[in-house]
């Protein structure tokens, strides 16, 4: 994992298979109202697609998500979380009451909406942090930990 | 009533936990338990919880396998 172990079929293979591991976590995360699927299972499908990217290239040819930018996804993760419930306690309604939220929409739409932010907010924290525990467990030196 | 195709699924998971704890290679032990998680995860199909076995799916077999392999390869592979 260190070093990259990666074959040029390897790498072929992961070049077809990612988009379309981020098309479906997408489709997971947006049909998550009516069907299987949420925001915390778009999260692990995301993470599961950037850690074959990591397993395949390693750690010196890692271009999509450094260990940085893993540690500020799973920061702005609960910042969405947050900033959405704490907006609609800010516009009058209860903490997460999104249908209070000021958008030119109908009140149904208002609460999809936030549900969706909600959702993502959930999606790109849980995605941070499993690359993050990947990153931990298997890149950082033995003597640093 | 529990019907057949989910006892069917109780007894394989039983026996993957089984031969999990019984085995002396961690890696093989860790394959074993993804299977663990697989046929689990076909046991909530069959009892309709597809939001479980979704999660079940994603997170045990795919993303604890890949963990517990990160940190066979920190330690020994074989159990004292």
């Amino acid at each position: 994992m260190k070093s990259r172990f990666g074959s040029p079929l390897l790498d072929a293979a992961i070049r077809l298979l990612v988009p379309f591991m981020w098309l479906f976590a997408t489709y997971v995360l947006i049909h998550g109202h009516d069907s299987p699927g949420g925001g915390f299972q778009a999260g692990v499908i995301l993470a599961a697609s950037i850690i074959l990217l990591r397993l395949v290239r390693g750690r010196d040819r890692v271009s999509a998500l450094t260990s940085h930018d893993a540690l500020m996804l799973a920061c702005i993760g609960p910042l969405l979380y947050g900033g959405i419930g704490f907006a609609s306690l800010l516009f009058g309604g209860n903490f997460l009451d999104y249908g209070v939220l000021p958008l030119p929409m109908e009140p149904a739409e208002v609460r999809v909406i936030g549900t969706l932010g909600i959702e993502a907010g959930v999606m790109v924290g849980v995605a941070g942090v499993l690359v993050l525990i990947f990153d931990i467990l298997a890149w950082v030196d033995n003597d640093t930990v | 009533m529990i019907d057949a195709l989910a006892l069917l699924f109780l007894v394989l998971m039983v026996v993957c936990a089984a031969a999990a704890l019984r085995v002396k290679d961690l890696l093989a032990a860790v394959t074993i338990f993804g299977a663990f998680s697989f046929f689990s995860a076909a046991f909530f199909v069959v009892q309709d919880a597809l939001d479980v076995a979704f999660t079940e799916a994603a997170v045990g077999a795919v993303i604890t396998t890949v963990f517990f392999v990160s940190a066979i390869r920190r330690t020994t592979r074989r159990v004292r």
